[in-house]
């Protein structure tokens, strides 16, 4: 039996990696695009539906949360460079500051939720199917679609962190080894910039 | 080894960008406060687009990247405005 020396050095790609995230990016892009695409049409159908259901929706609740995720994308994107810089104190409290950041956002969501079911508002709810009018009903329905996919998103990319934040501590994520940290600060980013449409669109109607 | 050298961001400029995008926020509630009709979901739309160009060059390193990546980038963003404008032709000429 000869003895080869196996040297173990299993292929690492950061560029293939990014540009694979990138990919699945574009999917949700679209994925949301495409919603946006029926919340224009039905807009532009029921502009005075839609005017008056948005005034139901608390522009401060949305104001702080846009703000709560733009500080969190600027915590995700230092702790990239915070990585590369080697400094592995400062990554792992800047992840840990962009978590906190995703949970209030939460919330914020939840109480943001609570208030309109109190209001009898929720998806097939009586007094949106009884009470109100069509483009009402469309309005709340793409509200709580659009939104819930969004804040679906974030407990995914919470989980996604929280991983990457695990292996930043054991040291498997590192400075020569970031792409899970930059993959999962890609699709925070996207989480942020969904939001960015979102926030403008459903609370700032008047 | 054809590690290329990564470019790292200074943390101060990611505060600018954050500031920035905050700014924008404020102003686009502050246009949609203003009674401008329908150039108010423009001006809105005008900072959302503006914030997310932003977003897209210096938070998800875009500027730093591979040409390829923002010519990707920027496909997909045309392909989107064009199922949006064909989309809404259907709905003006019915």
């Amino acid at each position: 039996m000869e003895h080869v020396a196996q040297h173990s050095d299993p292929h690492y790609d950061q560029e293939a990696s990014k540009m694979g995230m990138w990919l699945f990016i574009f999917t949700e892009l679209l994925l949301f695009g495409g919603l946006f695409i029926v919340y224009a049409i039905y807009r532009f159908m029921n502009p005075e539906a839609f005017q008056m259901a948005g005034k139901e929706l608390n522009i401060t609740i949305g104001a702080i949360n846009t703000i709560i995720l733009l500080v969190s994308s600027m915590t995700i994107a230092m702790s990239t460079s915070s990585l590369q810089k080697k400094n592995k104190g400062l990554t792992v409290l800047l992840l840990e500051i962009t978590i906190i950041l995703a949970v209030i956002f939460l919330i914020n969501k939840y109480f943001e939720w609570g208030v309109k079911f109190d209001h009898g508002i929720w998806p097939g709810s009586e007094h949106l199917l009884n009470d109100l009018g069509k483009g009402e009903i469309l309005f709340f329905g793409l509200y709580f679609v659009m939104t819930g996919l969004h804040a679906l998103h974030i407990v995914v990319g919470l989980v996604i962190i929280v991983v990457a934040l695990n292996k930043i501590q054991k040291g498997t994520v590192n400075a020569d080894r970031p792409s899970l940290l930059e993959n999962a600060g890609l699709y925070w980013h996207l989480v942020d910039l969904i939001w960015i449409f979102l926030f403008p669109l459903f609370y700032l109607i008047h | 080894m054809e590690t290329e050298k990564h470019h790292i961001v200074p943390y101060r400029v990611y505060v600018y960008i954050l500031i920035a995008l905050v700014v924008m926020t404020f102003m686009s509630i502050g246009i949609t406060k203003i009674n401008l009709g329908a150039y108010s979901v423009l001006g809105a739309m005008i900072f959302a687009t503006v914030k997310s160009v932003l977003v897209l060059t210096w938070f998800m390193h875009l500027k730093f990247d591979q040409p390829l990546l923002r010519f990707m980038v920027g496909f997909v963003v045309l392909l989107f405005f064009a199922v949006i404008f064909i989309t809404f032709l259907d709905y003006y000429f019915r």
